[in-house]
């Protein structure tokens, strides 16, 4: 009792505190701090969402009017731009009237978006300054790009990073629970005492090996042959991750699955045998439909310790935050991602507080997991009184 | 001929041994009980019986047990067809967490029957044989575990019939019965006895007179003395024997 409140309360904590570093990205406006972006004063268009500003800069939007201005074509302009419109000698040698120069630029062309450093920005600034949208939930949930580092306007979208996450997990327990079901069975239920008493604590010194090992095994051994096998250009792919935390997964299949099976009573197992049923009979007819909450639970908790995996899928999957099509593109899955990204932040930055939400997402998740592990053992607990 | 025979029987858990040289012969149509004192062996013979000590790791068996004349250890013996001759109660009800129907379905399914009728019929049959059928038949698609003890031990001896055995082996069927249940099991084991030949393991003496025709006694793995069940209650040759059932022991 002590103990599972002393867990909830850590468990609270652990919310509240991503949650409070996370909370504020959504407060933020994407672009980066001391910049503005700049129109001419009689474009019409008076806001842009991140995602479009995106695209303009990446040239994927070229007119006006597909955000809500006129039929002109724009006109990308970067700080780096003002030699192709200015000389040195206009600008001056300490940039003392870039401020102008800009000014008069983003007047006379009325097609022109620019973005530039807000020290820049002229006491009497002839143009209109754009407003960017804050970093809305949808962005968030829904973005489909993760560019944290983009310009002008970082890409927030973690629906690839979540899609990538569960991808590999879903490969991973798809490859383990066929394999994990029959070594427990083996376990359990064939191999004999002997055999039983050498195989556990293999199983379970599996579990112990750090993960960074596994990524080495995966990066030398699974990604080279997957590379040929499917003749790809590189080998680090969704499948590589699937593979590598199937095989970690394993020991947690196998150890669960194998005690709850080896807790089916006597009784059931001798019922059935005495009936004339083959041991194969009394194996998928008894003990694995007895032992299902315990393999579910297994499974799951295998999952969970997929989902939650990070050094070793960082070290295989290739890391492309794109939308995965098929198991043989690289993916990034969000622990990866926190992993390789938060070094590089700075403190309270937008690009830290989105770790962070990542964070929580992650954290809902396994979450999830465990309260359904939890259910099912208890609806076991239930079964067997 | 013989139903059951065992001849000079030894049997070893590891290093240990539980029963001593045992000989019986078992004639068709009969109920044989086994009595003795807890520990004695009784579960250990009867067990031969359907090869149900095989599970165990680490058991020997020398001597031969003999089932309708073919030595049932010896090569060429499938355990499975066996034991579809020869059914088993156990101590405790055990039926499976199924229905009432799939549970006395269970060894026909398992024996690759997959007419829906004739399962039907068979499952029927066997429950009405146990008397259970007006109690149960209402509720066939109900988990088994909803019956009364008694009534999951009858239903794990229709489970046993349904698949047509000719020996049952029962390990005292009663011991976890009211004295109402018990009284009907004792009643059913007497009218199965036309069909089938029975040995059951009775912790209990007077229920070895009521139901068996023959009884075994067995004291530290050995076989003392075996007899017509009433020459052994009224007049047994060993003292052993008679000190056991006037209850100086055990
Ligand atoms: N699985 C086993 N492993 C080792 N010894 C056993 C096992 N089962 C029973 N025994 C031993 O064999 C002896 C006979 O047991 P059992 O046949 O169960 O006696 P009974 O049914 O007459 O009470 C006992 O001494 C018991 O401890
Ligand atoms: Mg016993």
């Amino acid at each position: 009792m002590l103990s599972s409140s002393i867990t909830s309360l850590t468990v609270l904590l652990i919310v509240v505190f991503l949650f409070k570093e996370g909370i504020g990205l959504f407060n933020q406006k994407p672009v980066e701090p001391g910049y503005v972006i700049a129109i001419n004063k009689n474009n019409k268009v008076k806001e842009l969402s991140s995602v479009q500003l995106k695209n303009i800069y990446d040239q994927k939007i070229t007119h006006w009017s597909e955000v809500g201005g006129t039929h002109d074509s724009i006109v990308l302009f970067q700080l780096e731009d003002i030699s192709n419109y200015y000389s040195d000698e206009q600008i001056g040698d300490n940039m003392q009237n870039l401020g102008t120069c800009l000014s008069r630029l983003v007047d006379s062309l009325p097609n022109i978006i620019a973005f530039f450093p807000d020290k820049y920005l002229d006491k009497k600034f002839q143009g209109t300054l754009l407003e960017v949208d804050k970093v809305s939930l949808a962005d968030f949930f829904a973005g489909k790009e993760w560019i944290p580092s983009a310009k002008p306007s970082a890409q927030l979208g973690v629906l690839p990073l979540i899609l990538g996450t569960l991808w590999v997990s879903l490969g991973a327990i798809l490859l383990a629970l066929p394999l994990g079901l029959a070594a427990a069975v083996y376990m359990s239920e064939i191999a004999n005492e002997r055999v039983r008493r050498i195989m556990k604590p293999l199983i379970e010194l599996l579990a112990g090996i750090p993960s960074v090992v596994y990524g080495f095994f995966g990066l030398v051994i699974i990604v080279p042959l997957i590379q040929k096998t499917f003749d790809l250009p590189v080998g680090e792919t969704g499948l590589a991750g699937s593979i590598v935390l199937g095989i970690m997964a394993l020991p947690t299949i196998i150890t669960i699955s194998e005690d709850a099976m080896r807790n089916t009573p006597r009784a059931m197992k001798e019922a059935s045998l005495a009936l004339g049923a083959s041991r194969w009979q009394t194996i998928y007819k008894v003990i694995i439909p007895y032992s299902i909450s315990g393999i579910s639970a297994g499974a799951i908790l295998g999952i969970g310790r997929a989902i939650g995996e990070t050094m070793a899928v960082l070290m295989v999957t290739g890391n492309a935050a794109v939308i995965p099509h098929t198991i043989l593109a690289p993916v990034r899955t969000i622990p990866a991602t926190i992993a390789a990204e938060l070094g590089e932040t700075s403190n309270g930055g937008l690009h830290y507080k989105a770790l962070f939400a990542l964070g929580c997402i992650l954290f809902l998740i396994t979450l999830f997991i465990n309260l359904t592990v939890e259910f099912i053992s208890n609806r076991q607990k239930h079964n067997k009184n | 001929m013989y139903k059951i025979e065992s001849k000079n029987v030894d049997f070893y858990y590891g290093p240990s041994q539980a029963l001593k040289n045992i000989n019986i012969a078992i004639r068709s149509n009969t109920v044989t009980a086994l009595i003795g004192p807890s520990g004695c062996g009784k579960s250990t013979y009867l067990r031969l019986f359907n090869r149900m000590n095989d599970l165990i790791d680490d058991i020997k068996i020398i001597g031969q047990v003999m089932i309708d004349g073919e030595d049932i250890y010896g090569k060429g013996i499938n355990v499975d067809s066996l034991r579809k001759n020869v059914g088993m109660v156990f101590q405790k009800p055990n039926p499976f967490p199924k229905t009432i129907f799939e549970n006395v379905a269970y060894g026909l399914r398992v024996n690759g029957i997959k007419d829906k009728k004739f399962i039907e019929e068979r499952v029927e049959t066997s429950i009405k044989q146990v008397v259970l059928w007006d109690e149960v038949k209402d509720k066939l698609k109900k988990s088994a575990f909803e019956l009364s003890g008694g009534q999951q031990q009858r239903l794990c001896i229709a489970r046993a019939l349904a698949i047509q055995p000719s020996v049952i082996l029962m390990d005292e069927p009663t011991s976890a019965l009211d004295p109402i249940s018990t009284a009907k099991v004792e009643e059913l084991i007497y009218e199965l006895k036309a069909k089938y030949t029975i040995v059951i393991v009775t912790h209990n003496m007077q229920q070895a007179g009521r139901v068996s025709d023959r009884t075994a006694f067995f004291y530290l793995g050995e076989l003392v003395e075996y007899d017509e069940t009433k020459k052994l209650f009224t007049n047994p040759k060993q003292e052993r024997t008679q000190n056991y059932i006037t209850g100086r022991f055990g």
